[in-house]
């Protein structure tokens, strides 16, 4: 049978193989090639080896935009992640109406990041004006938060349908006997609920954390970096680099960019499932 | 199987080779201004109607010209026509500007001051003028007591805002000057529009039309005119920072404020308020020979026909062009339509401006008051003007001080000149 | 969950209603927030130009300030919204199809042929969905230009390209649970690998499909960066470019059409959601379980 089905390769793996050179593959090695090129025109691309990775270092808005983007990472997934759980909790509880509260707060989370970004650019600033603060794309701090509030609302729902499918699966026998042996329902929580339903939190903060990491659209229509590229996050400070900025370093340095950031990902990615999933072991 | 591939792909290529040597020169024009572009597209498309000559006009979105340029000009068919904002602009672009000293559209040049160049080399060309000053309500200020023409010097305009801002609840208004916003949508005309001023008395006085170091000799009118646009206001200066551009549109149109800078670009927005009722004064700082001072005229919109693209779609560029300013569609579309005032020679008698905002320019040139140069294309980078904008924004706020303001404008000058040069 | 209940007795359910009633109370309020933004775009929508400034931008519309749908007209004309609309939807159709049709193929051949070439397929897979887009946005349009892969129409390979990760991923993961035996069986019979995937394995993976297209018309419906760069800025516009356009070079910009659009572009989500809200949610968990 193996047989039979590998005769088929042309067929079966040729087109998605085919896509995924031109679409991944391909550009993926050609971007890791020409991060270590000078070029305005690929046409034209002179090596200077690690130049542009010395410059990536040496440029001050990368430099901040790393610590801007990682201060919002740790900051959403913590908020992220324990209100979804805590929602997830009350809407495991048998209340009327559950649907109708999952299916609200689930809606967010279609609307793409660019509208999202606008709609809550509107929200805040008329509010922000009512109170008579600075707007959004003047003060950073007030940036910061929109994008943390502007990221909750989008993504709580998402994880929270998530984290309900694992509260669901905690057998009830477990619990019934906990409450034998006389848990209260918070020792309950996090003897028997929280281990169990680890594998939740490793999917959750995994994708919090990368999808926080590589905000792009709801930072470009939400503050676009502003005030002076304050509040500008990695993907855009590379997006920026690449095609706001001309000259003729600037394209390798971005390509360069790329590519750390690119390495930090994969870093953040490893190292929080290497973490949680060491706790689904202990269990 | 390999054959038959490889074959297939090179047919595929061979058609698509086939296609596009076929076209016998496009226009591929990227525009900068939104607000023009369905006349722009119904340009195009009357042209190719005429002559067979594609011609695309894409619209960037607003604050992403640069980014789509630049993704553009990577592509096989790249843009024919870009444009530019001056010398500053200008030189992150400098290679891929055709020379148009012979060109149609440079002879009908009104003026040299309009073109980019560098040496002999014609780089860009500016294809609109624009003016702008303190745009003033003048039933209002009848209203008041006042009359637009007696203002001609800071001491005057001061002593008027100061006593419409007194006796605003009397007039009905909400204060003598629409709130100076300083979010992206509004703060230009602050931090490039008003510091404008004290550059252009500067450079007059030392007699150069560009510097590496600025000394910062007006920063004290500066001031002046600064603290005047943000006490007498709409609103508390520590507002400034949440309004935007559209909220002094709303004042100025709702009659709750007399005086709003802005320029001949803004008259779609304040036309209901009837052209008989609105006026534009210069912008008074106290400089030196001012009551003979005018609007602030100038451009910062010029054309750059790409020197890389092929040979027959520079031609088709430079055809097209040559049609829109002297055809009596383009002349229509650009100068009524589009509303702009063109710096061609061709653009006379029924196809000059019909803005009233561009006819009170005409008229104070006209009676001998000299027109302020646009000098801030000369500044050193966005980033410089960005940094001038946040220190005014701190001060009007009054979480900074002025010192930040000069800091900013005269450090901030030789710190960016410095990193772009 | 009444499950859970049924341990309790008496005295702890007394207090357990008080709980579930001001939870329910306070869950009400929180949904009430959720849906302001929305609800908010929606009441400025209809409003005059003139009536939102920051400062007025919560107030409801009254007489004067009303327009009725005329934002909504406008941003249709002024936009061409309709025909970025049309292409965001040939640009997501076709693409999900694509996805899923050479996807679960691949799927399938990689888990029932085992060999270098199906491993390293997998491992790239997995590979390729940490990877953030920035790394390869230059080169792939480089590369989709040359290639002439920039128009709605076959833009779908580069979606299928960068998107296969996740998809081939989910099927394989799919797949390892289904037992050989039918397909043998099939085999035996003497149909073909083609005949065996379409008659036996597709039927099969009709969940894990509705999941898959889920996640990724939620990707490709909304996405902003890869068609602005990837596609033909000449002729096509998606939704979410064209919701860009409502700033003027002076930075000004035309809040009501551009609320009305916003709106035009969430409403259809909505609506589909609401219809089918248990797949996409289940494609959801099944997704992350997965993933």
């Amino acid at each position: 049978m193996e047989k039979a089905i590998k005769r088929y390769w042309p067929v079966f793996l040729l087109p998605t193989l085919a896509a995924f050179i031109i679409g991944f593959i391909w550009p993926f090695l050609w971007g890791i090639y020409l991060s270590f090129h000078k070029f305005t025109t690929i046409s034209k691309t002179t090596f200077v080896g690690l130049d542009n990775y010395f410059k990536v270092f040496a440029d001050p808005t990368f430099v901040s935009a790393f610590w801007f983007t990682a201060k919002f990472t740790v900051v959403s997934t913590i908020l992220i992640n324990v209100i979804a759980f805590a929602l997830a909790l009350a809407l495991t509880r048998g209340l009327k109406g559950t649907n109708i509260f999952r299916t609200v707060f689930f809606l967010p989370n279609l609307i793409g990041g660019i509208v999202l970004g606008y709609i809550w650019q509107i929200l805040l600033n008329g509010l922000l004006t009512n109170l008579g603060k600075p707007l959004l794309a003047l003060d950073a701090t007030y940036g910061f938060w929109g994008l943390i509030i502007l990221m909750c609302w989008q993504q709580i729902g998402y994880m929270m349908i998530i984290y309900i499918a694992g509260l669901q699966n905690v057998p009830g026998d477990l619990l019934e006997a906990a409450s034998i042996d006389g848990a209260t329902g918070f020792q309950a929580l996090i003897k028997v609920k929280l281990p169990m339903v680890m594998p939740s939190i490793t999917i959750c903060s995994f994708l919090t954390l990368t999808n926080s990491f590589k905000l792009f659209d709801q930072n470009l229509s939400l503050t676009a970096g502003e005030p002076a590229k304050a509040s500008q996050m990695l993907a855009l400070n590379i997006y920026d680099t690449f095609y706001a900025r001309s000259g003729a370093q600037w394209k390798g340095i971005g390509q360069a960019k790329a590519v750390v950031f690119f390495l930090l990902v994969i870093a953040i990615a490893l190292v929080q499932l290497y973490f949680t999933r060491r706790k689904e072991v202990q269990q | 199987m390999k054959k038959i591939l490889t074959l297939a792909l090179a047919l595929c290529l061979c058609l698509t080779l086939a296609v596009s040597a076929c076209a016998e020169g496009s226009v591929y024009y990227l525009n900068f201004k939104p607000e023009q572009d369905t006349q722009w597209q119904e340009l195009a498309a009357l042209y190719t109607e005429q002559t067979g000559v594609p011609v695309t006009v894409v619209t960037a979105a607003s604050g992403q010209y640069e980014t789509t340029l630049m993704s553009e000009i990577e592509k096989s068919d790249p843009p024919t026509l870009f444009q530019v904002n001056g010398p500053v602009g200008l030189a992150n672009w400098s290679d891929y500007c055709y020379d148009l000293a012979d060109t149609e559209i440079y002879k009908h040049l009104t003026s040299d001051a309009f073109a980019l160049k560098d040496g002999d080399a014609v780089q860009g060309i500016a294809y609109v003028i624009e003016t702008y000053g303190i745009i003033a309500n003048t039933k209002l200020l009848e209203k008041a007591g006042y009359k637009a023409e007696d203002i001609n010097t800071f001491a005057k305009l001061k002593e008027v805002a100061d006593d419409i801002q007194a006796r605003k609840d009397e007039l009905g208004v909400d204060g003598a000057f629409t709130s100076a916003g300083m979010d992206g949508s509004s703060d230009w005309r602050f931090k490039t529009h008003l510091a404008n001023m004290p550059i252009y008395y500067e450079y007059k006085a030392d007699g150069i039309s560009s510097t590496d170091a600025i000394k910062g000799t007006y920063l004290d009118n500066f001031k002046a005119i600064w603290d005047l646009y943000i006490t007498d206001s709409t609103c508390d200066p520590a507002l400034l920072a949440s309004k935007t551009g559209n909220d002094a549109v709303a004042e100025f149109v709702g009659e709750k404020a007399v005086f709003y800078q802005n320029g001949t670009w803004a008259w779609g927005d304040i036309s209901s308020l009837g052209a008989e009722n609105i006026t534009m004064l210069p912008i008074l700082i106290g400089g030196e020979g001012e009551e003979n001072q005018g609007l602030c005229t100038g451009t910062e919109n010029f054309w750059c026909v790409n020197g890389t693209a092929d040979q027959e779609d520079i031609d088709a560029t430079l055809a097209f062009l040559e049609w829109v300013i002297t055809s009596d569609e383009g002349r229509k579309s650009m100068s009524q339509d589009m509303g702009f005032v063109v710096p061609f020679d061709t653009f006379t008698g029924e196809y000059a401006s019909s803005n009233p905002l561009v006819a009170v320019d005409t008229a104070l040139t006209a009676s001998g008051k000299v027109p302020v140069t646009w000098n801030f294309t000369t500044m050193p980078s966005e980033e410089w003007k960005n940094g001038l904008g946040s220190a005014m924004t701190a001060y009007a706020a009054g979480t900074g001080d002025w010192d930040a303001v000069v800091s900013a404008f005269v450090d901030g000058w030789a710190t960016e000149y410095a990193l772009s040069h | 969950m009444t499950k859970t209940r049924v341990y309790h007795d008496g005295a702890v359910s007394g207090a357990r209603r008080v709980v579930d009633v001001v939870l329910s109370v306070f869950l009400a309020l929180l949904c009430i927030v959720w849906i302001y933004p929305v609800l908010l775009i929606l009441l400025n929508s209809l409003k005059t130009e003139l009536a939102i400034s920051t400062t007025a931008v919560f107030e409801l519309p009254t007489r004067e300030t009303f327009v009725g749908l005329s934002n909504y007209v406008y941003g249709i004309m002024q936009m061409n919204f309709l025909s970025s609309f049309g292409y965001s939807l040939v640009i997501t159709v076709t693409s999900v199809i694509l996805i899923l049709l050479c996807c679960s193929m691949c799927g399938w051949y990689i888990t029932r042929v085992t060999g270098t070439v199906s491993k390293l397929m997998y491992l790239l897979c997995a590979f390729s969905m940490v990877v953030p887009f920035q790394m390869v946005m230059f080169t792939l349009s480089k590369t989709a230009d040359t290639l002439s892969l920039n128009n709605p129409f076959n833009i779908c390979i580069i979606y299928l390209g960068f998107g296969a990760g996740l998809a081939v991923f989910m099927f394989t993961g799919f797949m390892k649970s289904v037992p050989i035996a039918i397909e043998e069986a099939a085999m035996i019979d003497g149909c073909n690998p083609l005949q065996i995937f379409f008659k036996v394995v597709f039927p099969i993976l009709k969940p894990t499909m509705i999941s898959t297209a889920i996640l990724e018309t939620m990707w490709v419906w909304n996405d902003y960066l890869l068609p602005t760069l990837v596609l033909d800025i000449k002729k096509y516009r998606t939704i979410p470019m064209a919701i860009q356009y409502f700033r003027g070079s002076y930075g000004r910009v035309e809040m009501a059409p551009m609320m009305a659009c916003i709106m035009i572009t969430v409403l259809p989500i909505i609506v589909m959601y609401l219809i089918c809200q248990k797949y996409i949610i289940d494609g959801v968990i099944a997704g992350a379980v997965k993933g």
